[in-house]
């Protein structure tokens, strides 16, 4: 593979020729919207070729599906191609894609047959009334002239290169039956299920967890190379191009700022965004560096401002009348024992279903614990047990304790000013009467990089960085001493969320705070944390400091985790020696 | 190895590129435009809702000016007119000195069919009965307060007769009686859903905000309600009323009896609401903020339902207006002298009455349509715009 030279993307290339599958010259797609024209798509140039895989990367909104889709002529209304053209190499005939009805007879052959395409969310691609088998069958048919039978066998062959066991079962099953990783394997089954020329992923692996993440990127990239088939692979994650790419395209508001092999693009970036997006990428592979002059935690062991002693939930043991005694029960979080030193950054990671939402609802008693207790340390240093406080004890825990949400979209009223959202914990609290409020507010807004004229306007004019900005200037309202922050970077773009990582140890050096930071992203918690608590199937695997998690793990769950993480250096692939965990499948 | 093609370096671009597609966009105002102003934005958009929306405000502007806009009173009878046709207005006036503009309807003559002994109108093209607008005619007091004789429009001359759309059995003019029906039909509607709006959205909140037995008890209510057969039980209960009970009360009586069946629908769309908003993340956080469940309720939760309630009572009054209008066509609602659209279907009851005064049976009842139709649409088109944050 390093011995090829790279075939770098043409702009305005002569299409064809050359081995090139696939030729896009100068693509613009325009969204017709009420008020104004959106330019989703505009002059983008690329060609696929035989064994290659281009990435396409970019932040939301920069236009990166609308491309793929545009490709297959699945645009959808108000969406448009207003120029360019796509030229498809088929057996040495070239097609014009673009000039094809969205409907002929042409279009829906590629579909499938030339292109296939792998989505997002496993969860909705596929059919939940129809059994796994049926849906590749149907693929299988509409393509080629295969008996029903003959469709069976090559439907149990596909399920088997995609390395699901027991295919000749799994055959039958259905969709829910299938995990998130395993619905990804079907998915690319029937992706591949006619022999594309080119298969195109998008975000195929941004719902799954990383030790999943890794092993679907392994299958995508062995079965490319087994067909020798074209891959244009659409992501935000530069560790996850740094991992499968061979040439990469870096996209931003709908136009490619710069393209060119993946060494190049690492390695000399020229266009400040890519330069950006890079360095916002790499900052979070290291810790951050703590500004001087503030004291971390070690030197005096000051007492834990809040414990965790033997915290256990179960869920679904429901005392119903019709319910055996020890019927089923789903440990969500089971005997986990934690401290928190003021002033420390402690992270809980964990893949999802591991339990670490559970643990912070816990902690803030919006669940209520199975058995075990929270011990919180309060300001005159007396230890009092949340699990056992009444309701307005609660409410002054819940002034000391916040919490920051994940969702920038949910978390806030989009039926309150940002004015009102933030001074609600104030006026609930009556810390701030008549003409202080608005002052206070305004003090808030700008601590946490927001412009105070911006109060009396509502959530949805914000981007979703302002919006977790909003999220915890609301969190600060009260002087907190905890701030939980569950997964309060996970919906946003690379460059947004460095920024609000570096917004809350700002925070952090000028107010006394200690953090929760629970997150499913290792790099993030990397660097945002002190000590990391890995958690896995509702326990505490591994608790030490976020170097030793990370360079030094001990438990075998830790070491796979943490190999299984992309690496954003194309010189250093981490997936292609990761370590496995012996008979774990997804 | 070549080197990477960076294009557009120079000038680094900051948003999305649009191009507007109208002159005046201030995306200022967007930003700061609240949600009621974005519901109105939204609805704007949706034309048929607009329309509907349109003729719903034009039926109450004539139920508030019924005594106005009627050119006669609904009680005036007149014996020689009993079952006299609709006459349609001409416009202009053709004699010796030539056609002008002079709207008027053409007068009866009477001829007395000797078989049958039934009378027969036939127009008489040489009775010019003028008519013009804002006319003296009978007097009436406007809201009850004001005593005045003018007419939105009417014949000249008082005594003559006009039935534009037709007369009924005791010679009453049936567009002035379509006209004050329309006061009682559209109120009666809205009374209604009042009372049923009360009932259901705290039922419904109760419901879905506290669930557990709470719930499953106002559930079970509903369906006990929704499970009873409408008609027998309003007949039941309508047939109650003590017969010497003044219009008034009755008509009071009967919107109580409607809407105490009609908030069960209300109740689950509230409920099922409060269930959905009740997981989401910003009522959680106003838990965290201290907020007593009084203030989550009805800082946090209803606010957010207040579109949503709007559309579906939008939803709710034509089922009012249709109870009325049924109770009162099977007799046991509103009774005259009450004059409401149920009460004018009253007597269009039997066969020979429809083949020989159609009018009676076709006006009343395009007036139904016309108000549950338009009250459908808009709040269709409400429901639409309700949430203007899903797009």
């Amino acid at each position: 593979m390093t011995a090829q030279t790279p075939i770098i993307p043409q702009q305005g290339g002569s299409g064809g020729g050359g081995g090139a599958l696939l030729a896009v010259e100068r693509l613009s797609v325009d969204f017709t919207l009420r008020t104004h024209i959106l330019h989703a798509v505009r002059d983008v140039s690329f060609t696929l070729h035989k064994g290659r895989t281009l990435c396409l990367v970019g932040e939301s909104g920069s236009g990166k599906s609308v491309t793929a889709r545009a490709l297959m002529r699945l645009v959808e209304p108000p969406g448009q191609i207003v120029a360019g053209k796509i030229t498809l190499d088929i057996d040495g005939r070239q097609i014009d894609v673009t000039a094809e009805r969205d409907t002929s007879r042409q279009m829906r052959s590629i579909r499938g047959r030339r292109i296939g395409l792998i989505f997002q969310e496993p969860m909705s691609s596929l059919s939940p009334v129809h059994t796994i088998g049926s849906q590749i069958i149907e693929a299988l048919r509409l393509h080629r002239p295969l008996t029903p039978r003959q469709a069976r066998d090559e439907t149990v062959r596909l399920l088997a290169q995609v390395e699901i066991p027991h295919p000749d079962k799994m055959i039958d099953r259905y969709t829910f039956e299938f995990s998130g990783g395993m619905r990804q394997r079907a998915m690319i089954a029937m992706a591949l299920a006619c022999n594309p020329d080119i298969l195109i992923a998008d975000e195929p692996t941004t719902a799954l967890d990383v030790t999943t993440q890794a092993e679907i990127l392994d299958l995508i990239k062995r079965l490319q190379l087994e067909r020798g088939m074209a891959m244009l692979l659409i992501t935000h994650d530069m560790g996850v191009v740094a991992e499968t790419a061979d040439d990469v395209a870096v996209m931003r508001f709908g136009r490619i700022v710069e393209a060119g092999s993946v060494d190049h693009i690492f390695y000399n970036a020229r266009h400040p965004y890519t330069q950006r997006l890079l360095s916002s990428t790499l900052k979070l592979e290291g810790g951050a560096e703590r500004v001087s002059g503030a004291p971390r935690v070690e030197s005096p062991p000051a007492p834990p401002i809040l414990s965790l002693r033997h915290l256990s939930k179960g869920f679904g043991a429901g005392g119903g009348w019709f319910s055996k005694v020890g019927s089923f029960v789903i440990k969500a979080v089971d005997d986990v024992s934690l401290d928190l030193l003021p002033g420390e950054n402690l992270g809980i990671v964990g893949e999802s279903g591991s339990g670490k939402t559970t643990l912070g609802r816990l902690v803030l008693r919006t669940v209520e614990p199975s058995s075990g207790n929270v011990l919180y340390r309060d300001r005159n240093g007396q230890e009092r047990d949340v699990t056992t406080m009444s309701k307005a004890d609660l409410r002054a825990y819940h002034q000391d304790v916040r919490l920051v949400f994940q969702d920038p979209f949910a978390s806030l009223n989009p039926r309150m000013t940002v004015r009102e959202i933030i001074a609600e914990p104030l006026t609930i609290a009556g810390r701030a009467p008549g003409k202080v409020l608005g002052k206070r507010v305004a003090e808030l807004m700008e601590m946490v990089g927001l412009d105070p004229a911006a109060m009396e306007r509502y959530p949805h004019a914000f981007s979703g960085g302002q919006r977790q900005r909003i999220g915890i200037a609301r969190a600060l309202a009260l002087d907190p001493r905890v701030i939980i922050a569950d997964e309060a970077t996970s919906a946003l773009d690379v460059s947004i969320r460095s920024q609000i990582l570096d917004l809350l140890l700002e925070l952090q050096q000028h107010l006394d705070l200690s953090f929760i930071f629970i997150s499913h992203d290792i790099s993030v918690v990397r660097y945002f944390c002190d000590r990391v608590a890995v958690m896995h199937r509702g326990k505490l695997v591994e608790l030490g400091t976020a170097e030793e998690i990370c360079a030094t793990p001990r438990e075998d769950y830790t070491k796979m985790l943490i190999s299984a993480v992309p690496n954003p250096d194309p010189r250093n692939k981490r997936m292609m020696h990761r370590v496995r965990m012996p008979g774990d499948q997804n | 190895m070549s080197l990477n093609e960076v294009f557009e370096i120079e000038q680094e671009e900051t948003a999305p590129s649009t191009s507007p597609l109208r002159g005046k966009r201030r995306p200022d105002r967007a930003a700061a435009a609240g949600p009621w102003r974005l519901i109105g934005q939204k609805l704007v958009r949706q034309k048929v809702a607009m329309a509907a929306g349109t003729i719903v405000l034009l039926l109450y502007l004539v139920a508030a000016f019924c005594e106005f806009l009627a050119p006669g009173l609904p009680e005036t009878s007149k014996a020689q007119y009993t079952y006299a046709p609709p006459q349609p207005i001409e416009w202009f006036v053709t004699d010796a000195n030539g056609t002008r503009f002079a709207p008027h309807v053409a007068g009866y003559a009477v001829k007395i069919d000797p078989v049958a002994l039934r009378r027969t109108f036939v127009v008489d093209d040489t009775k010019i009965i003028p008519v013009g607008f804002f006319v003296h005619g009978e007097r009436y007091k406007l809201w009850n307060l004001f005593p005045t004789d003018i007419h939105f429009f009417g014949p000249t001359r008082k005594t003559d007769p006009m039935y534009l759309i037709g007369a009924d059995r005791l010679g009453r003019d049936l567009l002035s009686r379509l006209i004050y029906g329309t006061r009682v039909s559209m109120s009666i509607g809205l009374a209604g859903v009042a009372i049923s709006l009360i009932l259901g959205v705290t039922l419904g909140s109760l419901s879905g905000f506290y669930g557990g037995w709470v719930d499953t008890l106002v559930q079970r209510i509903i369906e006990v309600i929704s499970a009873m057969p409408t008609i027998p039980l309003w007949l039941g209960l309508a047939a109650a009323i003590p017969v010497a009970w003044p219009p008034l009360q009755v008509y009071f009586i009967i919107t109580v009896i409607v809407s105490l069946l009609g908030w069960t629908s209300l109740a689950r769309e509230v409920r099922g609401r409060f269930l959905a908003l009740r997981g989401e993340d910003f009522v959680t956080a106003a838990r965290l903020d201290g907020s007593t469940e009084r203030r989550v309720i009805f800082r946090h939760i209803l606010p957010s339902l207040t579109s949503h309630i709007l559309a579906v009572v939008t939803l709710a009054v034509p089922t009012m207006i249709v109870a009325e209008t049924s109770l009162s066509f099977l007799g046991v609602g509103l009774k005259p002298p009450v004059v409401s659209w149920g009460v004018l279907l009253q007597d269009a009851q039997n066969i020979r009455t429809v083949a020989t005064a159609p009018w009676l049976l076709i006006w009343p009842s395009a007036a139904v349509v016309l108000a549950v139709l338009s009250f459908n649409f808009f709040g269709d088109g409400l429901r639409d715009a309700a949430d203007p944050y899903n797009t």
